[in-house]
């Protein structure tokens, strides 16, 4: 490719044919980086792309299975964050979690505390903290606890640690997803005066205005390898989103044609936290596909829907009647039924045999007698493990012994005893083999043509290309455009089109 | 030689692994049985199997209701205290007040209830922690057990009253009618009914469990509220024994019946128990104290042994069952 002629250019960090499988999945697929010294470095690609996992790679969470990494001109490993820093690079994670209750200067100092014999040296330790941030116009002292700060200053504070452990490359992971444009602003000066001093950043980002704005180049990664690098000067919006989505979609959906009758239900200017002024609604028999970046509210506003969060504004209308949902039970009751995305915390009790997970939420509809009619129980559960083609030798089982596949069925089964009405899907099919993606593809189709209304959440473009009968596209909270399945199938609308949209494009 | 590494007892490894995660428990139940009958050849009689039978019945009730709290990642450490406020009730009431039998009961049951209500309530309201709920309540209750006895112990005199512990139906004592009974409508409970799976689900996986739309608030509270109403009935069955109310009585009982819940193979974790396992370690911990007093062991030696069975079992329990880790 165009980027292997690159000998003579001084890096400060160069990854070369990195790959990395996670048991039968390809994370990285011989992907390459290059950052030079003093620059900001953007990544882009969707989620899954391997951005993370290559960074996790370089500071040691991970170990590349293939491929090597220089940094500064000599061979590197690290086996951990630690030795990563000793090294001359951190990371600021997208998800900072201080100890909230260390003073500013203990948490810069954690694990290199200025001591006297065995005691801490508070006062030298508080003293060198002072002094470096004064050089940052940090507004407050070294020892004000962690947890009185923003977050903003927070992260500030993981970048003034990285800069005091002499890091020459810092790793920024969406460092402005949680800040507003002003912390923003703050946020971009210091990364100027970063460079200014020739540390190099690889920063992490959705937003494609930002990067526009800081970076000096781009790599663009997609379905684990690496497309290309850029420079920002000279490149598009447009060029880059067809570098992110590049493959065509396949036509291995099952999605089949079915009769859409009335509208089942119905939302109007809901708003809640992460979400605001959603309003859509569903029909009898449609597969309505949920769009749009990790973060950009989808989660948010079906979780809220479903009773798992507040509701601060707006209605909710089942068959045209108005109700009210603040508890997930109210919901299942209504026959509004959702699989969340986090099988593992909000799925499955993991412990407890298939049986037990698969009637949990039904009980109270179909067990009216005091003692448990298991008989009739286990009647329910093997129906349903038929029909989902469930493999398990018993449904007596832990659900712990079965794979993401079967697991996932089983939480499918749980809902389908309920007979919902609305199903509501939040990444169906992540964490599961090639195989059960496409038997929950069909069951998908299968629900739907059973007069069912399914809303499902998907990062993966192609699934939901492939199975929706119409597409919401959310942005920031908001949602941002629809797609209707003939524009797609026409070839009027495509992923560019979406991406677009979920970026904030019109 | 190599040709049997992997196999134990003609068992394949796998295997052994699994009947002993299965049935360990019961396993060093026998084993224990037959090491004490070796050493002291009265301990197989009848008598003294009735004897055990009806001392660990006090035991068994408060290790049931532990058994429900610990299932749903909780303790509940106000038991022993329990016991104490019950007797002392029992005690004003019948020698002070000269109550009717069946009357005094029925208030203390009432009492040691609503204290194990306010557990719940307080537990899963406020989402406070069981422990530090428990340890607080459990100063509370002793306090108000000392303020109604005055400190002082008070006899109780009524044979009717006495002969609960006492009274037998053929050859059984009543206190076994009561285990047996207990461990019958427990074993519904949490293997038959709706609220048994909810406090298994619970336990597992709160969140999962609130997201499949149960109630935390009422299986918690629940769960201690049951766990108030058994530890009444140890209470009365240990007055009864006793013939006299005291404040002081009880103290570190919530040990043996977390011993036996543990022995029984209840998960700290939580969304893990079954009712005969439970059983089973409540008889281990009977047997120790029994066994150890017929072979003349001194008592200090069994709290070290009791400790030693527990850490033993724990850990057999870890090894054998290391795969679901």
């Amino acid at each position: 490719m165009e980027e292997k002629a690159r000998a003579d250019e001084a890096y400060v960090l160069e990854c070369r044919g990195i790959s990395k499988a996670f048991g039968g999945t390809q994370a990285l697929k011989d992907v390459d980086l290059f950052v030079r010294p003093g620059e900001v470095h953007a990544l882009l690609g969707e989620n899954g792309a391997g951005k993370s996992t290559l960074m996790k790679c370089i500071i040691g969470l991970h170990q590349q299975d293939e491929g090597t990494i220089r940094f500064e001109g000599r061979p590197y490993t690290a086996r951990g964050p630690v030795e990563a820093l000793d090294a001359g690079i951190s990371m600021i994670h997208q998800e900072l979690n201080p100890e909230p209750h260390l003073t500013i200067a203990e948490s810069v100092f954690l694990k290199r505390e200025d001591t006297r014999g065995i005691f801490l040296n508070k006062k030298a330790q508080n003293e060198r903290a002072e002094d470096i941030l004064k050089k940052f116009n940090f507004p407050h002292g070294a020892k004000t606890l962690m947890k009185e700060l923003t977050l903003a200053q927070m992260q500030m504070v993981e970048i003034i640690k990285a800069v005091s452990c002499n890091s020459r490359l810092i790793i920024m992971d969406e460092p402005t997803s949680s800040l507003d444009s002003e912390e923003t602003e703050h946020l971009f000066n210091t990364i100027r005066e970063l460079k200014e001093k020739g540390v190099a950043i690889i920063y992490i980002s959705h937003r494609m205005e930002e990067i526009f704005r800081i970076s000096d180049h781009v790599s663009v990664f997609r379905d684990g390898t690496y497309i290309g690098e850029r420079p920002m000067e000279g490149v598009t919006r447009d060029e880059l989103i067809s570098m992110m989505v590049g493959r065509k979609v396949e036509n291995v959906f099952p999605k089949t044609a079915c009769d859409i009758g009335d509208v089942v239900f119905k939302v109007e200017k809901l708003s809640g936290k992460g979400f605001e002024d959603i309003s859509f609604e569903v029909r009898k028999g449609e597969i309505l596909g949920i769009s749009g970046l990790v973060g950009s509210g989808r989660s948010e506003t079906m979780r809220a829907i479903f009773g798992m969060a507040p509701v601060t504004g707006g209605r909710i209308f089942l068959e045209g009647r108005e109700i009210k949902i603040r508890k997930p039970i109210q919901a299942i009751r209504h026959g509004i039924c959702m699989v969340n995305e986090d099988r593992k915390n909000y799925g499955l009790a993991l412990h407890r045999s298939i049986r037990e997970n698969m009637t949990l939420p039904t009980l109270p509809m179909k067990q009216r007698a005091p003692i448990l009619n298991k008989k009739q129980e286990e009647k329910e559960c093997l129906e349903m493990g038929k029909m989902l083609t469930l493999k398990s030798a018993s449904i007596e089982h832990d659900a712990f012994s079965l794979s993401g596949g079967n697991q996932q069925k089983v939480v499918l089964a749980k809902w389908l005893l309920a007979d919902p009405k609305v199903l509501i899907l939040d990444e169906p099919t992540r964490g599961v083999d090639v195989g059960a993606k496409s038997e929950i593809h069909s069951l998908m189709c299968e629900f739907a043509a059973r007069g069912m209304a399914v809303i499902m959440i998907s990062s993966e473009l192609p699934e939901v290309m492939g199975m929706s009968d119409r597409i919401l596209v959310y942005h920031e909270g908001k949602i941002n455009g629809e797609v209707s399945r003939d524009e797609i199938l026409s070839g009027s609308a495509d992923q560019e089109t979406i991406l677009g949209k979920a970026f904030g494009g019109k | 030689m190599a040709k049997d590494k992997g196999r134990i007892i003609g068992m394949d490894r796998e295997k052994f692994r699994m009947f002993m995660g299965k049935y360990g428990i019961g396993v060093i139940l026998l084993i224990m049985m037959v090491f004490i009958s070796v050493m002291e050849p009265s301990f197989r009689s009848t008598s003294n199997m009735i004897n055990v039978a009806t001392q660990v019945s006090i035991n068994a009730m408060i290790a049931y209701g532990m058994c429900l709290a610990i299932t749903t990642e909780g303790i509940d450490l106000s038991v022993g205290a329990q016991l104490a406020l019950v007797s002392c009730v029992l005690g004003q009431l019948i020698s002070g007040k000269g109550w009717n039998i069946a009357a005094a009961i029925i208030v203390a049951l009432l009492v040691s209830t609503v204290w194990g209500f306010i557990n719940g309530f307080l537990i899963s309201k406020f989402n406070m922690f069981p422990f530090v709920v428990t340890l607080s309540t459990q100063l509370i209750i002793r306090g108000l057990a000392q303020v109604i006895s005055g400190g002082q112990a008070i006899p109780i005199t009524d044979t009717a009253f006495k002969s609960i512990y006492s009274a037998k139906i053929g050859p059984v004592p009543f206190p076994i009618l009561v285990l047996i009974l207990a461990t019958f409508l427990m074993y519904m409970i949490l293997h038959w009914t709706k609220f048994g799976r909810y406090v298994f689900a619970v336990g597992d996986n709160m969140q999962a469990a609130i997201a499949s739309g149960v109630s935390i608030i009422k299986t918690k509270t629940a769960v201690y509220t049951i766990s108030g109403l058994l530890a009444g009935i140890a209470g009365i069955i240990f007055t009864a024994k006793t013939a006299s109310a005291q404040s002081n009585i009880g103290i570190g009982y919530e040990t043996d019946a977390v011993a036996a819940c543990v022995l029984g193979g209840t998960s700290f974790a939580g969304g893990v128990a079954t009712v005969p396992g439970v059983l089973m370690g409540i008889f281990i911990i009977g047997f120790i104290y029994n066994g150890m007093n017929l072979i003349g062991i001194d008592s200090y030696y069994q709290s070290m042994t009791k400790g030693a069975v527990i850490i033993g079992a724990v850990l057999l329990d870890m090894v054998m069952n290391k795969k679901n880790s």
